[in-house]
């Protein structure tokens, strides 16, 4: 049978392989560089939100017989670091690309332009996120992890502004994600809300 | 001189040679009649003031360097790739992505029976077709700099005519104190026009532009009926557009199907749609920042490969201002952007 583990793998380098073929074959356009650091970014926010989307997966499963089985929450940690993988290249790409090293430049627009304050913030909250992935780091951090992870909500919102904010007017797949951000925070909360009522119904 | 070539296989006849050798000649005696309207209108000096010799030949130079700067053969090096010119279009008409209007624009070729509606404070009002309006004007080439508000920029050959040339020939009353243009509105040629799920994010049709009538009148200010020696493909705004390069590009409208001249300033379509965002005059500033962006630089497309962008600062009114400067004196660029 198919090793399921291996699919968050395959997923995720699934955008990354078909840039780098689209650059060496000229399909990204007449500006590349541009292209590609925008697909980039737009990738590790889908796969950030697809990381986000494994805990509603694995609750929805509980009514899916067929899904059950599988153990979405073990692909949280892969997902959420090809994310930050994909969000390191996009920002390595605007240095090299955008602003040409130019740091006088950066630190303006870091200040001046909200869109690129807001994503700059979302991608400084990565590090933490990543550097305390291990299985190690949970054990040793205890319930402050549980605590610290949470900060990936707040990422996601970041980088669904910085999505809106750069568009020159087109919000069609904003809005999309939009939705989806939503989907992800309404059914966690419907989740807790269940579970709390179950809790409930117990102690009566 | 016969009329520019509509049909993709006659003007394969016309061969780029021809059509380059055809073009110097415009380029010779358009700087024979270029200078003499130069040092009339532009630089706003009598042609009886006495001066030395010398005077005479710092002014002719100017002349010489403002009839290149209209022409545009100083800048025959920079050509942006005729692929990147044809594979990078903002046409919402067509979609709101870049690359995909050269594609969905195969089947739009329109020819010479293309119509144009001209009315307003002006004398020939009517309607024309594109071989009309043709007969009315000599058509040349001028290579210009294109500067997109979204800070990206081309050098493109374009092949067309003066505007100011149709506009004396259709003789506007003076009531006229601005030209307004309209793009075709028609979702069965456009299919960006389609009112989809999320169609309510693109833009209000039809795209509606405007100038002055002073800006019309420049000799900068042109209509282009081709790009690199060929028609323009319906991604460049076939069969008929306007070209104002020292405006961002979304003033240059594209698919040009009604032209008035108006008392009133006429909408210009993202000014209505980000009025905070997107000004009525939108000439290249870079000093004036988009409220998102800066648009001190620019990123030259200089052809599609990997390394074929470069970035260089952006030029006050994108390197026209000898020749457009005076239209906007006393006129606060920061407030009227």
């Amino acid at each position: 049978m198919f090793p399921i583990q291996l699919l968050p793998h395959i997923l995720s380098l699934l955008p990354l392989a078909w840039l780098i073929f689209a650059i060496f074959n000229q399909m990204l356009g007449a500006d590349p560089q541009e292209k590609l650091m925008s697909d980039l970014g737009f990738w590790g926010m889908t796969i950030l939100f697809v990381s986000l989307s494994m805990r509603p997966f694995s609750i929805l499963s509980r009514y899916l017989s067929a899904f059950r089985r599988i153990s979405w929450l073990k692909f949280r940690r892969p997902f959420g670091l090809y994310s930050a993988f994909y969000l390191f290249i996009h920002f390595i790409c605007y240095l090299l690309f955008i602003l040409q090293f130019d740091w006088g430049e950066l630190t303006n627009e870091i200040i001046e332009r909200p869109y690129i304050t807001v994503g700059f913030i979302g991608l400084i909250g990565m590090i933490p996120l990543v550097l305390t992935s291990t299985k190690s780091m949970q054990r040793i951090m205890g319930r402050k992890w549980q605590k610290l992870h949470k900060l990936v909500f707040i990422i996601m919102g970041l980088s669904l502004i910085h999505f809106i904010w750069q568009s020159k007017s087109d919000l069609n797949l904003a809005t999309g994600y939009v939705i989806w951000a939503l989907a992800l925070v309404l059914i966690r909360l419907a989740n807790s809300k269940i579970i709390k009522s179950a809790e409930g119904t117990f102690r009566t | 001189m016969k009329a520019f070539q509509f049909n993709e296989k006659e003007s394969q006849i016309t061969d780029e040679k021809v059509f380059w050798n055809r073009r110097d000649f415009i380029q010779k005696a358009g700087i024979f009649v270029g200078s003499g309207l130069i040092s009339a209108n532009v630089l706003g000096q009598s042609e009886n003031e006495e001066g030395t010799k010398q005077d005479k030949l710092i002014k002719q130079k100017k002349a010489q360097l403002l009839t290149n700067q209209i022409s545009g053969k100083d800048l025959k090096s920079e050509l942006t790739s005729e692929y990147a010119v044809t594979h990078h279009n903002n046409f919402y008409e067509f979609s709101l992505d870049k690359k995909e209007p050269s594609e969905l624009a195969k089947n739009f070729n329109p020819d010479l029976s293309w119509q144009v509606k001209i009315g307003g404070e002006v004398e020939k009002s009517g309607i024309y077709t594109l071989e009309d309006i043709l007969k009315r004007v000599s058509q040349e080439e001028r290579i210009y700099r294109l500067r997109c508000v979204e800070a990206w920029s081309m050098v493109v050959p374009w092949y067309g005519f003066q505007l100011g040339h149709l506009i004396a020939a259709l003789k506007p009353n003076s009531n006229a104190r601005y030209v307004e243009f309209k793009t075709l509105h028609d979702s069965k040629q456009f299919p960006g026009q389609k009112r989809g799920t999320f169609g309510s994010f693109s833009l209000p049709w039809p795209y509606t532009e405007g100038l002055t009538i002073a800006e019309a009148m420049n000799p900068l200010t042109f209509m282009a009926t081709g790009v690199y020696g060929k028609s323009l493909p319906g991604q460049n705004g076939a069969p008929l557009r306007l070209v104002v390069p020292w405006k961002y590009g979304f003033k240059s409208i594209k698919s040009i199907v009604a032209i008035n001249f108006t008392k009133e300033q006429p909408v210009s379509t993202w000014n209505q749609r980000l009025p905070q965002e997107y000004g009525f005059y939108a000439n290249v500033n870079p000093d004036v920042d988009h409220p998102r962006w800066s648009q001190a630089s620019e990123r030259r497309i200089t052809n599609e490969s990997f390394w074929g962008v470069k970035k260089i600062k952006t030029l006050m009114f994108n390197g026209y201002g000898d020749l457009v400067g005076n239209l906007y004196k006393g006129l606060d660029l920061k407030k009227n952007y």
